[in-house]
Order: structure tokens, then sequence, then C-alpha cells
């Protein structure tokens, strides 16, 4: 009820001004360390605030929201405020008696055989990133696609998704996306546009093409990489080029290294116990084959069976980082040396110079772990960074040769790509060759060089001061690429057309449309055609005729409805080929004992390398170390910070090279010291109504000599700030007196096997309530779920699944700043220890639909009451926006339309949402429901059946939308009343703890505690000091 | 001195008195009319692209309901005829009838034809025809007698409460799930007994319990949880 009292105040100054107090400001590092050595502090700390415990940060907690978020602070007079409270009051009770308006049904004219009005379609197909496809099943209600979910027979994902392809659909309704064909700007026409380019094509035929010159982004699709190839036999001169900003040259040319040709490496994380990650973030979206390895690795945790251990050494904090049983932060230069090291084990001191630069701890790290990867020979994998120098990929190699991993934990096959060449290098020979004026004709397909090539190339000038007579661009969005070319070719959405694409094991999937194109737009397979010559063919028939090709006969039919079903060719997976290393010569190490500043450039975790900019979704997601929202920021070490004065959102400039950038400062424990962070893909200035303006443009900085690393940075502060919005501080469970719950627990696996039921604790008596009592186990069902965050790799999928499939609105930073964003499901980060090397933990935090849920007695009007299954239902329409029930919930999962954050007119979105789910409007609470509309659509197919729902029998038949997405299979939900139910055997684990269960709420939603596995040469290695 | 006359207090009185009862009755007034056809559409006739006659077609011609809203045992919605449906018969009958020039029209140029939507929840409210169907509710309990409508209109008031009347006590409406269909089935009665599974029922409360116990329709808790219907 306080809450209610506040917001009634408003004579706040700061709340009448529009600012908003955020605990970030007045961080005091020198008071942090002060905290973990005298070990004050919770144990567990969400951020560096919290562990601090600054005094905007104790106020957070005392909030239920923070200030200015429930308050109304526009500017609106007290006067005019209360007649507006004065007449909506008067309507308030009107409301209800709204008639209908008549409304239009609209039968097909001739149904397909299919469909069943009110029943959705699954189709199989593949979303890709980088030329890699990730399995998908798209939901289509009617011909409208509405969401996408894992394709659980497929073999390089079993059922995960990532990210960028759950958000996929909203990008594909995206109402910003270009529209037409345009010349000079002018809308145009296809066919203007086909015509257009004959004469110069005939002038180019009889120059053997040689001013043509074509750039594509990384592609695997064979059909068209077929097209292209006979595309250059028609002209034989011209070049093909490929770039993309978050390329995989080091990994090439490291294979080259290596073995002298171009592979793919596959690893087989379910075969191995010692995982050793060199830098790279293979559990998290962006990584080929992520979903396939996480889903791998978290089988292999299982503290009960042979728990792998798993090492990290990276030079920024990744989510793969936070799942290390032991962590070394080291500078992206010194991945390097550290191979090296273990690639020689020369004991401290004795030779190489370069060693000098690893420090004893480092050492030790590394002597401990090079013994450990000895003892699992075979069964143990070392993985590298893609961002990492060739040379510490061709050690990656060389290790896994020698541990006698090839073959088991490591198997090579032909590359992904199809056209597999140093991007940078053709990049580089493409500018050489505008500049020169060879290049008559350039057709740039996807891709946003522009923006996005690097900076020492001078893309965007050669491309605008160059010759070129006819500059096409092919893209889903008017950017800054398209700026500079005579015509734009607005380009098909991959939900949209036909094509095909290889997964990270090979295996080609089939691309298939769930929607005729809404803006008429053109596949890549349609432009080259139409360069080719035959500018009406269609995507269809090109893709269909490329895959009967590969498999004539009579039954190539049937081939191909099962392909089509199946959502893969069979016989297209890479077979492993056997490779023989050759005597790499490996280049010098670098210069031991750089002490000047390094930067760091990495793809965003959120929007990638900027093609995601203007997803709402993805922008408006929580990064997962950072927890930040619409921006990017310069990752600093706390160490680095304190030498420097900074503080988390201040401006600093940051230069390299005599380029300049500015940028917020993003205080991050466990970054490494002497070392900055910096991520692509923000500060687009022609992204869209999401993406243009947020956050900072790093690109310039990013050189062809450094596409990833560089030292001899330099970081000036210039004394202005800058709003960041972070969620990590918002939704807080802790209690405001200190007395932190354990929210989270975790141990190693020793204390584990001594103690299997550390995490539990003694449960309130059941009647100890005042609550009236109901007896769920009389009923069929009784839903629950269970956590387990040992599985967990904090990937976000979840999130972004249950915003696909509750219409959950984006709010836009202004509003995450005033801790008003709208996830029904949170996935917090918790760190530990050491705040330059903290171990991190994830948790996921859905509503906890507790038996006795507080939030049910404090509604005046009913609008949260039980289920008879033990779901707490929220009944929108009964919603009149009181909020009592948030400030009750201890777990903070409800969310509250604080304003019309649904777009409710563009046309697009309506054909998005999901049918089976309300809309809400303002002034309604609401909060995840276990996807009741699932359970309900389930339910009644089984009684139909006359059967129950059994997902012991029925595998898969009822999965919650995070728990679909989750490659990891983390999250597993099911009905608790059945003691053979696969989320009943993981309740009855020692594991298994409720959240603040001490207070009796009954969640049903539990978790199964975390379990590290350390080596236990290292325990002693200030892990907790 | 007196300003005001004697009378004033028995008339402030009655004011006060009597504004309780005009509150009162606005109360009840827009209660009336909030349940009134006017809000409801119940009984309302809605203006439609064809006089499309249910009585014609279903006693008339004896078109199972099935035949037209094919989807009805296994979808939330029981689906609307695509106009190929309406062609199958109108290809050779009736093929010059002005009526049915729209049909023919959507049919030629493949452009839809837009009804008026009869039966309409609002958009927060979730119902499902395929388990209604499955427990033995019979489609005229809800949609009243359409084989006797010239023209279609909305039977019953749609509105929470009438849901709930049946939610309630579902046993008052089941009938045997073979007679779902039936238009002219009628409850049980002494002289007109119902067989089901070789038992004979004369009324209709016996006979709704077993099928409510044969049919497995979940108890009362259950279907009148909030979530059964909204989400």
């Amino acid at each position: 009820m306080d809450e209610a009292k506040k917001t009634t105040k408003r004579e706040d100054p700061s709340a009448s001004s529009g600012q908003v107090v955020c605990p970030s400001k007045q961080l005091d590092l020198a008071r942090v360390k002060a905290q973990i050595e005298q070990t004050q502090g919770p144990e567990y700390w969400r951020s560096l605030e919290e562990l601090a415990g600054t005094p905007e940060f104790q106020e957070m907690l005392h909030r239920e929201f923070p200030k200015g978020a429930s308050e109304w602070v526009d500017s609106v007079s007290r006067r005019g405020f209360l007649q507006l409270m004065g007449a909506s009051l008067a309507m308030a009770g009107m409301t209800g008696c709204t008639k209908l308006p008549l409304e239009p049904i609209v039968p097909y004219v001739k149904q397909p055989e299919d469909v069943v009005p009110g029943r959705p379609m699954f189709y199989a197909t593949a979303a890709t990133l980088s030329g890699y496809a990730s399995p998908v099943l798209v939901e289509s209600h009617l011909g409208r696609p509405t969401k996408i979910e894992g394709n659980a027979k497929h073999p390089a994902s079993l059922g995960g998704t990532d990210i960028f392809a759950q958000a996929s659909i909203l990008g594909m309704y995206d109402p910003d996306r270009s529209q037409t064909i345009t010349h000079l700007g002018d809308v145009n026409s296809w066919s203007e546009f086909v015509k257009e380019i004959k004469g110069p094509l005939a002038v180019q035929k009889g120059l053997g093409g040689a001013g043509i010159r074509i750039l594509t982004p990384t592609i695997s699709s064979p059909a068209l990489a077929d097209q292209l190839r006979a595309l250059l036999k028609i002209y034989p001169q011209a070049g093909w080029h490929v770039y993309e900003p978050v390329n995989r040259d080091n990994v090439l040319e490291g294979a080259k290294l290596a073995f002298g040709q171009p592979v793919e490496t596959q690893y087989r994380l379910e075969h191995a116990e010692v995982v050793v990650s060199l830098d790279a973030d293979f559990l998290y979206a962006g990584f080929p084959g992520n979903a396939r390895y996480i889903r791998d690795f978290a089988q292999r945790r299982n503290p009960d069976a042979a728990m792998s251990r798993f090492y990290a050494i990276e030079s920024t904090p990744t989510s793969t980082g936070a799942k290390a049983d032991h962590r070394l932060p080291l500078r992206a230069w010194q991945v390097e040396t550290f191979a090296r090291m273990l690639m020689s084990f020369d004991p401290p001191g004795t030779s190489a110079p370069f060693l000098t630069s690893i420090t004893p701890d480092q050492m030790k790290f590394g002597v401990a772990m090079g013994k450990d990867l000895a003892n699992h020979r075979g069964a143990s994998v070392v993985i590298p960074g893609d961002h990492q120098s060739p040379a510490l990929h061709a050690f990656a190699h060389a290790m896994n040769a020698a541990l006698g991993n090839v073959g088991r934990t490591v198997v090579y096959t032909d590359p992904v790509d199809a056209n597999p060449v140093n991007q940078t290098e053709s990049l580089r020979d493409l500018v050489a060759d505008m500049r020169a004026g060879k290049v008559d004709l350039l057709v740039i397909m996807g891709g946003n060089p522009v923006y996005d090539a690097p900076a020492d190339l001078g893309f965007g000038d050669a491309l605008k001061s160059s010759s070129i007579s006819l500059r096409i661009h092919h893209g889903l969005y008017q950017n800054e690429t398209s700026e500079y070319c005579h015509w734009h070719v607005n380009e098909a959405h991959c939900l949209e057309a036909w094509s095909d694409a290889r997964a990270y094991d090979g295996t080609v999937s089939i691309v298939q449309p769930l929607i005729a194109p809404l803006y008429a737009g053109k596949s890549a397979h349609e432009l080259v055609s139409a360069l080719s010559g035959i500018s009406d063919a269609a995507g269809y028939d090109i893709v269909r005729g490329y895959c009967q090709k590969q498999h004539p006969g009579p039954d190539f039919d049937a081939f191909w409805r099962k392909s089509l079903h199946d959502g893969w060719v069979e016989g297209t997976t890479f077979v492993p080929k056997s490779v023989s290393a050759k005597n790499a010569v490996v280049p010098a190490p670098a210069s031991a004992g750089d002490k000047t500043l390094e930067i760091n450039f990495r793809r965003d975790p959120s929007i990638y390398d900027g093609q995601f900019a203007n997803n709402g979704w993805l922008q408006e997601l929580p990064k997962p170390m950072t927890k930040l929202t619409w921006d990017n920021a310069v990752l600093v070490g706390p160490m680095l910070a304190e030498r420097e004065g900074l503080k988390t959102e201040d401006m600093v400039t940051l230069e390299l090279g005599g380029r300049k950038i500015t940028a917020p400062v993003w205080i991050q424990a466990g970054h490494p010291d002497d070392s900055v962070t910096v991520h692509l893909g923000y500060g687009r200035t022609r992204a869209g109504r999401a993406g243009t303006g947020a956050g900072f443009n790093v690109y310039p900085l990013r050189t062809t000599s450094a596409l990833w690393f560089a030292t001899g940075g330099k970081l000036t502060k210039t004394g202005e700030t800058y709003k960041l919005a972070s969620t990590q501080g918002y939704q807080t469970m802790d209690t405001p007196d200190g007395a932190a719950r354990p929210l989270l627990r975790e141990a190693s696996l020793d204390e584990y096997r001594k103690e299997p039921k550390f995490a539990q604790e003694e449960q309130p008596p059941k009647e100890l309530t005042l609550y009236p009592g109901y007896d769920y186990a009389k009923q069929d069902y009784a839903w629950g779920m269970a956590i387990d965050m040992n599985s967990c790799v904090g990937c976000n999928n979840c999130m972004v699944a249950c915003q696909s499939e509750n219409n959950v609105a984006v709010v836009g930073k202004e509003q995450v700043v005033r801790g008003r964003h709208m996830h029904w499901l949170r996935v917090d980060a918790y760190y530990q220890g050491d705040r330059d090397n903290p171990k991190a933990y994830f948790q996921p935090v859905p509503c906890m639909q507790c038996e006795n849920a507080p939030c049910e007695l404090v509604c005046p009007v009913g609008a949260t009451v039980h289920s008879s299954e033990g779901l707490n239902d929220m009944v929108y329409n009964r919603c009149v926006g009181t909020r009592y029930c948030s400030n009750n919930c201890p777990y903070k999962v409800r969310r509250f339309n604080f304003l019309l954050f649904q777009d409710w007119d563009t046309p697009q979105y309506k054909m998005m949402r999901n049918p089976d789910v309300s809309v809400r409007s303002r002034g309604v609470m609401e909060k995840c429901t276990y996807c009741v509309q699932r359970i309900n659509q389930r339910r009644i197919d089984a009684e139909r059946e006359d059967r129950k729902i059994n997902d012991s029998q029925h595998e898969g038949e009822l999965q919650t939308a995070c728990q679909q997405s989750c490659p990891a299979g983390a999250i597993i939900f099911g009905n608790i009343n059945d003691p053979n139910s696969r989320v009943s055997k993981l309740k009855a684990q020692d594991r298994n703890y409720g959240l603040l269960a001490d207070l009796n709420t009954r969640p049903r939603t539990t978790y199964l505690a975390e379990i590290r596995n350390p080596n236990p040469e290292l325990e002693t290695l200030a892990e907790r000091s | 001195m007196q300003i005001f006359h004697r009378s004033t207090n028995t008339l402030s009185r009655a004011s006060i008195y009597g504004a309780v009862f005009i509150i009162a009755g606005l109360g009840w007034a827009m209660m009336q009319v909030q349940r009134s056809p006017y809000v409801t559409y119940a009984g309302v006739v809605k203006p439609q692209p064809v006089p499309f006659s249910h009585q014609h077609h279903v006693t008339g011609l004896g078109i199972d309901c099935r035949y037209c809203h094919t989807s009805v045992e296994t979808s939330s919605f029981a689906g609307i005829p695509p106009t190929q449906t309406c062609m199958t018969c109108h290809s050779q009958i009736w093929t010059n009838a002005p009526m049915l020039e729209p049909v023919r029209a959507s049919y030629r140029t493949g452009e839809s034809l837009q009804w008026t939507r009869v039966n309409q929840l609002p958009d927060f409210v979730y119902f499902n025809h395929s388990i209604h169907i499955n427990k033995g509710v019979g489609c005229n309990t809800c949609h009243g007698p359409v084989d006797q409508m010239p023209l279609m209109y909305q039977y019953a008031s749609l509105q929470m409460e009438w849901c709930l009347e049946c939610h309630r006590a579902p046993e008052k409406n089941l009938r045997p799930r073979s007679e779902v269909f039936n238009m002219r089935y009628e409850q049980p009665t002494e002289n007109q007994p119902v067989v089901v599974g070789g038992q004979s029922y004369t009324d209709q409360e016996s006979l709704g319990k077993a099928l409510v116990a044969q049919y497995k329709v979940r108890n009362v808790q259950d279907i009148t949880s909030c979530n059964t219907c909204h989400r």
C-alpha cells in the first residue's frame, strides 16, 4: 500500500523534472574493493552498486519501481491532472458498457485442403545468420507467420533456437523495411530495373564482365552459389567479393595455417570431459552451431552423471565465460601468448621472452589446466574464438591433435561458406578496383559496407566519388549504403522467399516462404537470375531446380516434399574429413608486455553487427552480462576505471591510430585490466524507428589491421555523462534490511556430493498460513516448472521467445530507464567474489505461480485469482491498474502498462501477434501465465482424444514458449501431479529449491541449484579472495 | 424568522430519500440496457451480403451443420464455408438467381465474401467449439433453433453470466454425443426417455449427471477458472 501513497505524492522535485534516479551514478569503486575485502556486502551481487551498498541502490530496494516509474511526469498541471482524473473516474464505470462493433468475417474462396481455421500450421524452414542456417519451425495462423520455434528433429539444433532466429519474425513485419524499388531515391519498378540494367550488362558482355563486381555477405546457400558461379561463367572477368563485418577470416586463415586448406571445425561437446575456451563465446548466438553446442554442453553438466569441467580464458566477460568452472580474464592479445605457453609447457621464467607477460597466477592456471587436458586425452576440447588470431587457431588445432581429440571431440569438414575467401582482403581488392576505376557495375547484395567496412578502406568515399556508373543495392532496408547507390532493390525476407542454406554441420535446409512478400521484394536468387538475363525466374523454380539437379530421379517429388517437411535435405550433412597438419609456420608472437590500452571490437550480443538494429525485441533485450538495452558502451574493468577515475555513464573519447569516437563507459566486473571492449552495430544513421540514433558507432575505429583488437588505444574522459538503460538494478528481490536471502544457491561438485541437499531449507509448515487451503493433489493436473541453473547459459532465448509468444510490448529506452520494461521473463545475472574476476550465474525468473500468491489477496477487483490447477491467472479485462499486486509480489515479476505500449495501429504488427493471447492495453497489469494458451490447447486436444496430457508419453506435447526455445533444455514445465513427468523428476532432485520459499508462498517454479566442478589444484587460487 | 416554508423539510427529505431510488433506478436501467439486445445483439438480424436461410438449407434440404462448418469438431473455430462450398450446389441450381450474384462474383473474381459475424465474442474471450461438441453440448443449446431461422441471428446474449450458467451446472444442458447435431433434440421426459449405453433416462438431471461422468467433464472449479476463457 505504500506505493499507492507514493504515487499521489507529486511534490518530489526530481520526479516532476523528469529525472530518474538510477543507482549507478555515484559508484565508489574503492568502496567496492573495501566491501569485498571486509566481506560485508552480499555474497552474491547483481551489480557493483549493490556490492558497494550505495544509498541509491538501497533506495532502489525500497521502491517498487525506480523513481519516476510510477509518477506521471509530463507537463500536465496539477489542476489539469485532477480534472482528467475526475472525468476518468466518472467514465470508469462506463467502460464496461461498450457495444461490440459489427465485425466482418471473411472466408476463403477456395479453402486449401490442409487449412483448419483456428489451428496453427507449422512449417520447417531456416533463418540464416552470416550464412549459417538456424533450423526452425514457423507457426502460421491462416497464412500469417507468428512465432519461430526450434526444429526438434534437426540434428544441428535439436530444438533450440537463437535470439536472432527468434526475433526474425519481428524483422519480417518491420514497418521500416524498404517497401519498394527505388531509383535515385524515387519509387520505381522491377520491370524498369530489369530494363535499365540490360544496356550496361550488354556492354559488359563484350568486355567479359571486366567491369562487374558483386559484393555479397557470407553465402552458404548451394543454390545461390551455383547461380553466382554460373553468372561468373557468363562474365568470366567479373568479380565476386564477399564481406561481412563479423567474418571468420581468422578461422579460415588459422585452418590454412594448420592444414593448408579451409576447413570447418565442429565440436562434439557431448563427449568432452574437459572443455577449454580460448576466448570463444561458443554458448551464445552468433557462434556457428551454438544451439547444438549449448545442448551438448548442458547435457555434460549434470552433477549426478560424469560432469565436465570448463575453463574459459576470455578477453571480455561473456555469458559463456560465466559458465566456466575456472575463468581467466586475459587481454585479447595475451590469449595467443597463453596458448604458446600451453603448447610449450615451459616452466616459468626459463625461456621464451614472451612469457614475461604471464603472471605467476596465470602460469599456475595454465599448468593446472594443461594437466587436466593431458589427463583427458581424446575427451577434451580446445575451442578458439572466432576473433582470435590465425596463429591461435593453428595452436588450437595442434593442441586438439596432440590431445588425440581429432575424430572424437573435434571433427573437420568442408567449409560451410560457399566461397571461403579472406573477406577483409576481398573487400580491400574491391575498394582498390573501385578507386582504380575498374568497376562499372557494382551490385551490393545485402550487407551495409558503407556503415560497417573497416574505416581505413574508406569504402563509403570510394563508392561516393568513384566512377562506377551503375551501383545497385539489394537489401531489407534503405540504409547507409543504399543512400550511395543508384538503384535500391528491396529484398524479400527469409520468411518470404525460397532459398536454401547450410547449418554449421553442412546440412542443407530448404528455406520456404511463410507468406507472399509483403512488399513484393525480390530474393537474392531472383536478383542474380535477373543479372544473368532471366528476369522473371521465380525463386521457387530456382531452388527446386537446383535441388533436382543434385537428386535427379523419378522419386524427386517425394524427396522434395520430405525435405520441405523435415526441414533439411537428407544426405547433405558433411562427412568428417581427415586433414593432415602441415608444418605450420606460425608467425612470431606479438610484442611482449604491451601495456598500452587494448581495444576489443565484438559483435553485439543483441544486435550482432548492426543488421538487427531496428529490431525492437533485440534492442530491448538486456545483454547477458551488462543488462544494457538500447545502447552500447565502452566496457571497462574496475581497476582501469579506478585508475582513470571513471564512473559508469561517464563519456570518454577512445582513440586508436588517430581515429576517435566518443561513447559512455560501463564498468564491467571481470573485464581484464588495460583493456576495453566496444560492441559493433550501434550508432546507425539510417536504420529505422528503433535503430537510428541508438548507441554509438564504433566502426570508425576499426581498421583492417585490427578487426577485433588492437593495442595502443587512448581513453580520455570528456567530463560529460550519458544515461544508459540497464535493467541490472531493477526488480531486485532482496529485502531492504540488508539481510540478503540466498536467492541463488550453488556449490562445488565436492560440496554437493558431501551434502546433496545443501540447497534445500526447512519449509514453513503448510498449515502456517492465513490463505484458504486447496487440495491440488486431487486435480488431474497441477502445473509446475523446474529451472536447472546448471544448464542455463544465459543465452536470452527464452526472453525473446516469451516476448514473441505472448505479444509482449517494446517500450523504448526512456521507459526502460524508468524501469517500465515489460519482459514477462527476465534472466538475472549474479556475481560472486572478486570484482576483477567474479564468478557469474544466471537465473531466469518467470512468474512463480505461488500456491499462496501474495498478489491475489490485495487485488480489489479479483483480477488476479487462482485456477484449480494452480495457475495464478491474470484477468486483463478485470484489471483496473491499482498495481497493488505488483507491490505485493516478492519476486517482482509483474509488469504494468504504464502507457499504451502496444502499437495498435501499425497494420504489420497486427498480423504478427499471436491470436491466442490478448493484446493488453494501457493501465493493465500483466505477467507470465505459463503460456496458458498452450496448456488449454493441448488439454482440449487431449480431452478430445479421451486421454491425459502426458509428457512422459508424448514427448514435447506441452511446452511453454521459453521451454521450447531453450537450447540447453534448462526449463522444464509440466504436470507435478504426475510423478513420472519430467518436471516431477527434476523437482524430486536434491538440488531443487524455491525462491524465497521461507515466505511460504509455495512457488510452483523452482530451481535446481548450480554446481560447479572446479579443479582441486586451482581451488586455492584466490577464487573467493 | 423562517426563511423556508415548513414544507421544504418534507421536500428535502423526500428528495434525499428519492435520490437513492433514482440512482438505484438509473443503475437498474443501465443494467437493463446492458442486457438488452441493443447491446448484446441477441435476436438481432445483422446485414449480410446474401440473405442466407439456415431454415431452408437445414430443415428444407437436410444439410448437416458440418457440411459447411467443417472444423467445428476439431478447432476452436467452427469455420465459415468458402465460396466453393456454396458453389458445389449453386453452380448447378439457381445459377441465375440475382440473390446469389455476390456468391458467383466471389467465385469468379476470387474475392472473398464479406459476411457480418453473427455470434461475436469480445477479443479477450477464447471460446473453443471442438471441446463443447466433444462434451455433448448441442449446437442449438447455444445457437438456438437455427433450423428455423430464415435469417440468421444470435440466439443467446453471449454475456459472461450466460456462459457461467452452464459452466456452473453443465449437467443441465448436456446430451448424448450422437444428438449434438440434432436440431430437434429434446431433453428427456417421462414419455420420451433418452437411452445412453443401454440405460434409459427420463429426466435431464440424471442424464446430465451420467454424461458429466461419462464424458469426463471437468469439475466446476476447473471450468469456471478464469483461464478457461481468458488468457
